[in-house]
C-alpha cells in the first residue's frame, strides 16, 4: 500500500514539476490550475500522512528509524503547499521556479521515504 | 501579468523604505533561493537534531558541523526573508562563510575519512545534496551582490 502510493505521489511531483518549469520558460506566474495541480498533489501526500501513521499505530515498522520515517513524512506532507504559499505572494516567473523545486523535493523525499520504509518490502 | 523581475530587483535608492528593501531580497529569483533555503535548514536541522539526540557518541564532529550548517541555512533564511540593507550584508558574510564550509568539510572528508564515520551535509562537497550546498552559496553571493548594485 504505502509503496504504491509512494509512487503516485513520486510521479505526479514530478508531473507537477514538469508543469511549472513549463510555466517557468514561458515565463508566466503560477495560474489557478497550477493550484489545482498543487491541490492534488497535497491531497496525495495527506493521503500518504494518514496511511503512514496508520500503518505504524498497527504496529508495522519501518526498516530504519520510525523518527526518521514521521519527519520525512511530516517534510513531504509540507513540501508542496509551502512552496505554493510562497508563490502566492511572488506573482512572476520565479513563483512557480519556486514550486517546481518544492515539487522536485518532494519526489527526493518519496525516494528516501520508500528507502526509509524499507524498499520493496524488505 | 508580465515578470519583470527577471532582471534582478528594481532599482532604487539606498536608504529606501524598509519595506522597499524588504520586497528586495526575497523577490524574484530570490524567491526560489529562499525556499531552497528554508528546505536545507529543515533538512539540515531535522538531521542534526536526530543526530545530535540518538547517536551523538559515534561521530560528533559530523554532527556538530551538521548543526553548524543547519544554523547558518537558518539565518541566511531568515535574512533573506526580512530583506533590507543590514540583513543583506550579514546575509553575505554567512554565504560565504558556508561556501568555505563546504569547501573545508568537503575536503576534509575526503582527505581524512576516518574522522567522519557519518555524512554531514557537507561530506563530498555536498554530494549526497545534489551538490547544492555549493551551488546555493555560489548563487547565493551573486544574488546579493546584484541586490546591492541597483
Amino acid at each position: 500500500m504505502i509503496d504504491a502510493l509512494t509512487v503516485t505521489v513520486s510521479v505526479t511531483a514530478l508531473l507537477l514539476a514538469a508543469w511549472c518549469g513549463f510555466a517557468v520558460y514561458r515565463d508566466q506566474p503560477t495560474k489557478d490550475w497550477h493550484f489545482v495541480g498543487m491541490a492534488v498533489v497535497t491531497l496525495l501526500v495527506l493521503v500518504q500522512l494518514v496511511v503512514g501513521i496508520v500503518q505504524l499505530a498497527r504496529g508495522e515498522e519501518p526498516h530504519d528509524s520510525t523518527a526518521i520515517f514521521v519527519a520525512y513524512l511530516f517534510g513531504a506532507t509540507a513540501a508542496v503547499p509551502a512552496a505554493g504559499f510562497l508563490s502566492l505572494s511572488e506573482r512572476t516567473r520565479w513563483g512557480s521556479a519556486t514550486v517546481t523545486a518544492g515539487s522536485v523535493v518532494l519526489a527526493v523525499l518519496e525516494v528516501r521515504l520508500f528507502d526509509i520504509w524499507g524498499g520493496a518490502g524488505a | 501579468m508580465p515578470d519583470t523581475g527577471n532582471t534582478g530587483p528594481t532599482a532604487q535608492a539606498p536608504g529606501d523604505s524598509a519595506a522597499g528593501a524588504r520586497a528586495r531580497l526575497g523577490a524574484g529569483p530570490g524567491r526560489l533561493l529562499l525556499a531552497l533555503y528554508g528546505v536545507f535548514t529543515v533538512a539540515a536541522a531535522s538531521r542534526s537534531a536526530y543526530q545530535l539526540a540518538v547517536q551523538f557518541d559515534e561521530a560528533p564532529l559530523a554532527y556538530a558541523l551538521s548543526a553548524l550548517a543547519a544554523l547558518v541555512y537558518a539565518f541566511i533564511t531568515v535574512s533573506l526573508a526580512r530583506g533590507g540593507e543590514t540583513a543583506r550584508r550579514a546575509a553575505t558574510v554567512c554565504c560565504a562563510a558556508e561556501l568555505l564550509g563546504v569547501l573545508a568539510v568537503g575536503t576534509w572528508t575526503l582527505l581524512e575519512p576516518s574522522a567522519f564515520p557519518d555524512q554531514t551535509v557537507w561530506s563530498d562537497y555536498g554530494m549526497g545534496y545534489l551538490f547544492l550546498p555549493l551551488v546555493l552559496p555560489v548563487t547565493g553571493l551573486v544574488w546579493l551582490r546584484r541586490a546591492r548594485r541597483s
